[in-house]
């Protein structure tokens, strides 16, 4: 670093009173409190998963074995230990979609297929019941996989969904067009868990006997038709964004209305509004976690699942908690990585 | 040949035709499930005993009470933590979001941290931390933490000089507790400092996105003219910026206001919480869940109408 970098990063940091404070302030409670986080982070911390060796250190260090100790069960959930294969494949696959995204530029559609297509294929991976598959109960699904599958599937099933709303709210017909926004507004002014609650006890009621839908599917559909109003309003702003020359030439050379869509507009509105949709993307990943409350135990439930009954390593819930902290925080980062990529 | 009118019309009526038919097969399908399981429909049970408790209330409430009494509590707890989670969300973002734009790099760097590692983890997790800490980490309520003179902090909750009984009362250790004045529920402080961290961390990154936003000749005439870089911020800079973070900072604050819904998660006694409640146990979910969309949906409407007052009123005096 040469002198003058130097000069002026020390002026930045205690240029005139009130930076010199504020610097004095942030150095001061560094050091106060980075020591006695490193003990108990590090130099005090037990690795091994021995409830009887974590206990003795009385919160004087962290105890990261109850990660070790409890990864299957937060993982996995109480998905069966033999058929553990296809939990840890579902999400490897859909994983590996979000990484490749993240860290590799590839044309559009390939992109699609990356992020939309692993969760369909776990959803048969998962169930079972065909190619030979063990079926497997969708209660039994759970942690990281059902986290993934949420945020996967809802994505593709509220993508296609969006874009029909958006068009539909642009359409020549009022009552389409009234019926659509107050369907989107309706959705985009509740909670949620309003939403998880109808699908929990509402939808049961409307379908008719013999076609009764788990929990799962229930949920999904909550998912998929919430978070289609927010992408249909992203959308929206993306067509409104195109400007009438880009119509008027299409229709000068011939295309007709689904060619010139198809070809014209919607490459370029998605090309416009990806980043926007890989920020809802980010948005539902977490917000998958309220899917709790209906009881499905995706990370952050089968986290509550794995140590609220267990006496003995409930008190080291704080490191399994960073743990799963980690795991989202991860997540978020390899999707605004994504959002990055296409443009945000 | 048809004209293109009359042919919007037919379709259009075709759609409403199918629409009422997709309605009446579910008033339908839904009539049919409710008497198989004989559940009776109506908002009557609204004036009727509501026959559970609720953990905590402003509102005087017990298992007697009606349960149209039961959800005004609830909305009433809603908004006790909402209001002040939003007032204190939007200081703290504020600071947040100063800290981000900060000259100082130790400064800038602290807030930058703080604000993605809290933007990073669910609203949910941020919840549970907040409770588990609340209600297992800290002392029992017969030793608690002083944390001034007449606040003190324990398993139970805080306790806080307030007005009670016997006028405004100084909270004290008496046997196996707290005496007197007001004592907020580990419930009620982990929503709202959940709520009040997360959203604030939204609203700093709003402030910073506006800021971040303006031409950069702003900020470079203001050195120009001499300004410090302080100035340049607090006179130029934010008055400009704080117009264009209006409309983002209001729709932050309309999500914390719905995300206290996520109360049900931890047990305190909201608006959705008691609609879970009531569902439980009177049966009558379409009647409990329409009285929660309807609450929640005129709620949204109301600060939507807010902020738009607001953004016409910052925009007045501007150049047109």
């Amino acid at each position: 670093m040469s002198g003058g970098n130097f000069s002026a990063l020390r002026r930045r940091i205690f240029g005139d009173p009130l930076n010199a404070l504020l610097s004095l302030a942030v150095l001061a409670a560094a050091l106060l409190w980075l020591p006695p986080l490193l003990r108990w982070a590090v130099t005090n911390a037990r690795l091994a998963p021995d409830a009887a060796a974590c206990t003795a250190l009385e919160h004087g260090g962290a105890c990261w074995g109850v990660i070790v100790e409890k990864a299957r069960f937060i993982l996995l959930g109480r998905y069966p230990d033999e058929e553990a294969w296809r939990p840890l494949l579902a999400a490897g696959l859909i994983g590996a979609g979000w990484l490749l995204a993240a860290f590799h530029h590839l044309p559009g559609k390939t992109l699609a297929a990356l992020l939309l297509a692993p969760p369909l294929v776990a959803l048969p991976l998962l169930g079972g019941g065909v190619a030979g598959l063990t079926p497997v109960p969708t209660e039994l699904w759970g942690g990281l996989p059902l986290t993934l599958l949420l945020t996967g599937a809802g994505m593709a099933g509220a993508l296609p969904l969006g874009i029909a709303v958006a068009y539909g709210r642009r359409s020549q017909l009022p009552v389409l067009r009234a019926v659509l926004t107050a369907c989107v507004e309706l959705a985009r002014g509740i909670p949620l868990v309003a939403a998880l609650f109808a699908a929990s006890f509402l939808l049961p009621l409307f379908f008719p006997e013999g076609m009764a839908l788990d929990m799962l599917w229930r949920v999904l559909i909550a998912i998929v038709l919430f978070a289609a109003a927010y992408l249909s309003e992203i959308i929206r702003g993306g067509l409104q964004a195109i400007r009438p020359g880009q119509l008027d030439a299409a229709a000068a050379l011939g295309f007709g209305f689904w060619h010139t869509q198809r070809w014209i507009v919607l490459p370029q509105v998605l090309r416009a509004v990806a980043p926007s949709i890989a920020n809802s993307a980010i948005a539902l990943f977490k917000d998958t976690s309220l899917v709790t409350v209906v009881s499905l135990y995706e990370l952050t439930g089968s986290l509550s699942l794995a140590l609220s009954g267990d006496p003995e390593w409930r008190p080291f819930y704080l490191e399994a908690w960073l743990f799963i902290a980690a795991v989202y925080w991860v997540g978020c980062w390899v999707l605004g990585r994504v959002s990055r990529r296409l443009g945000g | 040949m048809v004209r293109p009118q009359s042919a919007s019309r037919a379709v259009q009526a075709l759609l409403i035709v199918a629409l009422l038919a997709l309605l009446g097969l579910l008033v339908a399908t839904t009539r049919a499930h409710l008497e198989e399981r004989g559940i009776r429909s109506g908002f009557d049970f609204l004036f009727e005993p509501a026959g559970f408790s609720l953990g905590e209330s402003v509102l005087p409430f017990d298992a007697g009470d009606t349960t149209l009494r039961a959800f005004v509590a609830g909305l009433l707890n809603t908004l006790r933590v909402a209001l002040p989670g939003a007032a204190l969300a939007l200081g703290l973002g504020i600071l947040l979001g100063f800290g981000r734009l900060a000259d100082n790099p130790l400064v800038r760097g602290l807030a930058g941290t703080a604000v993605n590692a809290i933007r990073n983890v669910p609203l949910l997790l941020h919840l549970l931390a907040w409770y588990f800490i609340l209600t297992d980490l800290l002392p029992a309520a017969d030793a608690p933490l002083q944390l001034a003179p007449g606040v003190f902090l324990s398993k139970s909750g805080l306790a806080l000089p307030w007005w009670g009984d016997n006028g405004f009362e100084i909270p004290e250790l008496a046997g196996f507790g707290i005496d007197g004045g007001a004592s907020l529920t580990p419930e009620y402080l982990a929503l709202l400092f959940g709520l009040t961290i997360y959203g604030a961390a939204y609203i700093a990154e709003t402030l910073r996105g506006a800021v971040l936003a303006l031409p950069e000749g702003q900020r470079t005439a203001a050195l120009a003219l001499g300004m410090t870089p302080r100035q340049t911020f607090l006179l130029v800079l934010l008055p400009q910026a704080w117009r264009a973070a209006l409309p983002p900072t209001t729709s932050q604050l309309l999500n914390l206001f719905k995300n206290s819904s996520l109360a049900v998660a931890i047990g305190y006694p909201d608006l959705m919480a008691v609609a879970g409640t009531s569902l439980n146990q009177s049966g009558r979910a379409i009647e409990c869940l329409s009285i929660v969309v309807a609450v929640y949906l005129l709620l949204s409407l109301l600060g939507a109408a807010v902020s738009h007052r607001l953004e016409k009123r910052s925009l007045r005096g501007e150049p047109a």
